[in-house]
């Protein structure tokens, strides 16, 4: 019963305070808090979703199960049963044939729905107008590409022979969603209608027939889809999504999505600051009303009570309304952001607006519990003598509380361990640093000799104030430096997003090059008016033990390292490492005279099979045991669409055995029939085209290039609001001070310089402490978190200490105007 | 009210100095006694320590029967809200709630039904029927302190401690409100102690105690 007496009290208390204006800006700072962790949420959710969903065109679909077997019914029911899309597809090598030609295709027989992600385009004619096919093949007819109506000499109405039916040609396909994964597109295309398939004869034991079963869905739905099958498979079928066909992929989208959730880190980060500030604020504002109601025979217990209670209900409603404002903001966005983003954005789920709704209550209370407590140990006396502070609850120590909220809150929205832990420990570091070095600076200004009474009493006002400085600056020091590190995150994975991709990266693979069409290949380049390509041999391995250990596709729970395991390794040799790779640790055989067993292994094979430096992997190469320890960890840059190998040995130790070649080169657009050219010349090579793939990349880079920008501009905001908090802490000092001066003669503009004076100095040593923050943690993030490089730069340090400086300045000049303009006896009778 | 030995030293840096020092006297219930002394005197600690708001270093005070200082800090604090009314010097209202919230709050807090129909007869006696609705800033100096005098009887107090209740304000609205107070404290009975440096004042009270450097004089 007393609890709901208290309830209801601090309900009326709520109420009469929300009138008064005394909350606006607590429940301000919350609610943008909320509303722009939210917003970033539900944004950073959405956009990554459409991200993969453009990604996952390059596969036709959102999963893809494979095998060289027919796969069980169960996988098309079980995800029909989920109310996902599902369609299935049969790829494999055969001959086509009109008149006395024939050519080997890739047949490709596909049911409705396909492709599930992504669009097929077809033209009717030669060069003829292109559009977006409806659907697949009628029954007895196909599409196919180009090169097939070259090669057998035939157009668009004609028929051709598959296997033991004759269909004809409807459509050209000019582009193909998934064409570009797996590496075996070698021969043209020709699409038929999975119903087709029986008549034509050529699904028989022994075919060399590629079985997939492509499923799309909503993003949940497919990957609790994916975790059934994963217990499905048996030997020789394999799920993949995107993110395992092509690494190249697989690292921008890892790299935007660990961005998008850094933005999202960094505005929590913001809004803890804002909300403490604002806190701090209503704390101090609410001693003497405390002071009151013990005097008035409220015990201690009821008077954290009655607090208790109004904050739970301020902190659930503002974080409410800011949830709500967050879904609202971020479908306007969406709205905005249609014309530039070119994919089609996925509705938002709930959880970004239960997240900012948790975020926003579990900061408010963080940092209000504290200072809460210490308000029952207001000493009443404050009744009688004014003088009688704030108890030491006030403290920085109160903060401790909010300090592991937010550590907390920083881990769990990192999404990851270690990014959270960084940058957790990132701003723990920085606002220890500072505090101790802006103490130590407030008063060694202090007894500078500053001439100009305007100045001298703005720096005054700063020592005498020191703890409240402090504070300011550390907060204020705090936001922008979240602010700076996000801008020198973005630079450089903008930088790099723009030059990893030079216009001349190779667009297209050679596999399968024999030793003796070496010379042959080198004539044909000669004779084309081209560079010979670097080659790099390749041989073909299975992993078999590690040290002393028999590997097996089930030790590992890591999908990638059990299809390494279970699938063939191609194994390189080079004398030099090649250029886009980075030796992390180890050594590579620079000298002449280094053992010949030894292997360099990318490092994120390495981590997935659970290797390290010095341990021995053995391989089986057609039959016989290769062993070798690994001697060196190498990153590799998949952007770069270079030929690249997981292990490489140096010269010496795999040349003995079966050997082939594989190279890339930069084909300029409108160069088709070299390409014709080289397959007529060389028909056992397997020419990948992967320039479609990288267009797409480039696409997508760009997309994300933009929402990264997008979302900077909301974590902004916030940075404004943190602004704004910090000015208003310390307003009302301010004013009753400067009414003092102005009933002592002082002039609005003496007043008005050292005010400015104060938030100049401020700004300079918030600004120092962000630009030194920022650089700091940039640099960390940027190398071990998101892997992209760091330069160093003066900017970030000059752009932070003088953006800094301005805005400080000039909201420092619009938050206190008032105290200049405002009747000295207005001030003192509402300061009373 | 019995007030016996009381004592209060503070510690300031190394030296110890001394605010009140062995006061003793009693009240009876329903009087007018006033505390005189010049500023420093220790008056204003004196009342403190006889509401409960600060601890002495030594001696005890008794209301009603109950030994103030035997009560833990909570203890002291209900028996504020059930037996003390109090008027500062400075008014005390609280910004954020209207002269009517005001006088209400203490009956909110001890969950006494109809807050609101006993403040409003109350801020009519004192005379700002028609100013309930405002908040303080909104008044003026007398009128706040009508409705602090208002938020002091709405519980109707054992014993009103008023800590230089004219000292903010001009002399003629001065006399408006010792006059009230008076009143009030005739009509309810209640015991009135009054802490002034205004001799005038001091002898509309039935009697005085003089303090000079914190001891009684004789």
């Amino acid at each position: 019963m007393r609890r709901f007496a208290d309830i209801a009290m601090a309900m009326r208390l709520l109420a009469r305070d929300w009138r008064a204006g005394e909350l606006t800006l607590i429940a301000v700072a919350v609610f943008i808090a909320v509303a722009s962790v939210t917003t970033v949420g539900f944004f950073t959710d959405r956009v990554h979703q459409a991200l993969t969903r453009q990604a996952n065109q390059l596969l036709g679909a959102d999963l893809v199960i494979s095998s060289n077997r027919p796969l069980s019914e169960q996988f098309s029911v079980e995800a029909s049963r989920r109310g996902l899309q599902v369609s299935n597809m049969l790829r494999f090598p055969s001959m086509a044939a009109r008149d006395m030609n024939s050519v080997l295709t890739e047949i490709k027989a596909v049911s409705s729905g396909y492709p599930l992600r992504g669009e097929l385009r077809i033209a009717d004619v030669t060069q003829g107008v292109e559009r977006t096919a409806q659907g697949i093949p009628a029954p007895g007819t196909v599409w196919v590409d180009e090169r097939l109506l070259l090669r057998l000499k035939v157009q668009p109405g004609d028929s051709i022979v598959v296997g033991r039916s004759r269909l004809r040609i409807a459509s050209i396909i000019t582009h193909e969603p998934d064409s570009a994964i797996g590496f075996i597109n070698s021969g043209p295309r020709v699409l038929i209608n999975a119903t087709d398939l029986p008549a034509t004869g050529l699904v028989q034991t022994g075919s060399r027939i590629r079985y997939r079963v492509l499923v799309a869905g909503d993003a949940d739905g497919v990957e609790r889809y994916r975790a059934w099958v994963a217990t499905q498979l048996a030997p020789g079928q394999r799920v993949e999504s995107i993110h395992d066909a092509r690494p190249e992929i697989r690292s921008a989208l890892e790299r935007a999505e660990r961005f998008l959730n850094l933005a999202a880190l960094l505005s929590v980060v913001l809004a803890a600051v804002a909300i403490a500030l604002a806190t701090r604020r209503f704390l101090q504002r609410h001693l003497d009303a405390s002071a009151m109601l013990r005097c008035h025979g409220a015990s201690r217990g009821r008077v954290v009570r009655l607090y208790f209670w109004q904050f739970i209900a301020l902190g659930t409603l503002a974080s409410a309304a800011g949830s709500v404002a967050g879904l609202l903001a971020q479908h306007a966005l969406a709205l905005w952001l249609g014309g530039l983003v070119t994919v089609e954005l996925p509705g938002a789920g709930p959880v970004p607006a239960v997240h900012g709704f948790i975020t926003g209550l579990a900061l408010l209370l963080g940092f209000a519990l504290p200072p809460l407590l210490a308000l029952g140990r207001v000493p009443t006396l404050r009744v009688l003598r004014r003088d009688i502070g704030a108890p030491d609850g006030l403290g920085v120590l109160a903060y401790l509380l909010g300090a592991v909220v937010i550590c907390a809150l920083i881990v769990w929205r990192a999404g990851e361990l270690r990014m959270g832990m960084i940058v957790a420990a990132g701003f723990a570091g920085a606002i220890l640093i500072s505090t101790l070095m802006v103490w130590g600076v407030l008063a060694a200004i202090a007894r500078l000799k500053v001439s100009g009474v305007s100045w001298r009493f703005g720096i005054a006002n700063l020592r005498r104030r020191r703890l409240a400085s402090v504070l300011q600056v550390v907060a204020l020091g705090a936001g922008i430096m979240a602010l700076l590190t996000l801008t020198i995150i973005r630079t450089e994975l903008l930088q790099l997003w723009q030059t990893s991709l030079p216009r001349d990266a190779p667009n297209r693979f050679i596999v399968n090059i024999q030793t003796d069409q070496i010379a042959p290949l080198r004539d044909f380049f000669a004779e084309h008016g081209m560079a010979m390509p670097e080659l790099h041999p390749m041989v073909r391995a299975r992993l078999v033990r590690i040290n002393e250990r028999v590997v097996a596709p089930a030790d590992y729970t890591d999908e990638r390292a059990r299809r390494l395991v279970d699938r063939e390794f191609n194994l390189s040799w080079a004398t030099r490492m090649q250029k886009d790779n980075l030796l992390l640790a180890g050594d590579w055989w620079d000298v002449p005279e280094s053992r010949r067993d030894q292997f360099s292994m990318e490092e994120g094979i390495a981590r997935a099979l659970g290797v390290v430096l010095g341990d021995t992997l053995t391989f089986d190469i057609a039959g016989r045991n290769v062993t070798a320890a690994i001697t060196s960890l190498r990153k590799v840059d998949w952007d770069s669409f270079n030929v690249n190998f997981f292990v490489v040995a140096p010269p010496g130790l795999l040349e003995a055995y079966p050997v082939s070649y594989v190279s890339s080169f930069y084909l300029p657009p409108g160069n088709a029939a070299l390409l014709n050219a080289i397959v007529q010349r060389f028909p056992n090579f397997l020419l990948i085209d992967v320039a479609q793939v990288m267009t797409q990349v480039q696409n997508l880079i760009n997309q994300v290039a933009r929402a990264v920008q997008f979302v900077f501009l909301f974590t902004l905001a916030a940075g404004l609001i943190v602004l704004y908090a910090a000015i208003a802490s310390t307003q009302d000092e301010r004013l009753y001070q400067a009414t003092i001066m102005r009933t002592l003669g002082a002039s609005r503009g003496q007043l008005l310089r050292a005010n400015l004076a104060e938030f100049a100095v401020i700004g300079a040593l918030a600004g120092v402490m962000a630009a030194a923050g920022a650089n700091a943690l940039g640099a960390i993030l940027a190398q071990k978190v998101i892997n992209v490089g760091y330069a160093f730069s003066l900017d970030t340090w000059a752009v932070g200490i003088a953006c800094s400086m301005a805005g400080i300045v000039a909201a420092g000049y619009l938050g206190t105007r008032r105290v200049v303009a405002i009747a000295p006896l207005r001030v003192l009778r509402d300061l009373s | 009210m019995e007030v016996a030995h009381l004592g209060k030293q503070v510690t300031t840096g190394d030296s110890v100095l001394t605010i009140l020092s062995d006061v003793s006297f009693s009240v009876a219930s329903g009087v007018a006694v006033a505390v005189l002394g010049a500023s420093g005197s220790g008056k204003s600690t004196l009342l403190g320590l006889m509401a409960g708001l600060d601890l002495p270093t030594t001696g005890t005070v008794h209301i009603d029967g109950h030994d103030l200082f035997a009560l833990d800090e909570d203890g002291r604090a209900a028996l504020r809200g059930r037996l003390l009314g109090f008027v500062f010097q400075s008014f005390n209202l609280l910004p954020a709630m209207t002269a009517l919230e005001n006088v209400m709050l203490p009956l909110e807090l001890a969950n006494a039904p109809d807050a609101a129909g006993a403040a409003r007869l109350l801020l009519e006696r004192v005379g700002l029927g028609a100013r309930m609705h405002h908040y303080p800033q909104q008044l003026s100096g007398g009128e706040q302190q009508r409705v602090a005098i208002a938020r002091a009887f709405v519980i109707s107090p054992a014993l009103l401690l008023a800590d230089e209740p004219t000292g903010n304000l001009d002399a003629a609205t001065g006399a408006d409100i010792i006059d009230l107070m008076f009143e009030l404290n005739r009509e309810r009975g209640t015991t009135l102690i009054l802490v002034t440096h205004d001799e005038a004042l001091s002898r509309r009270c039935g009697r005085s105690l003089r303090l000079a450097g914190g001891v009684l004089q004789p």
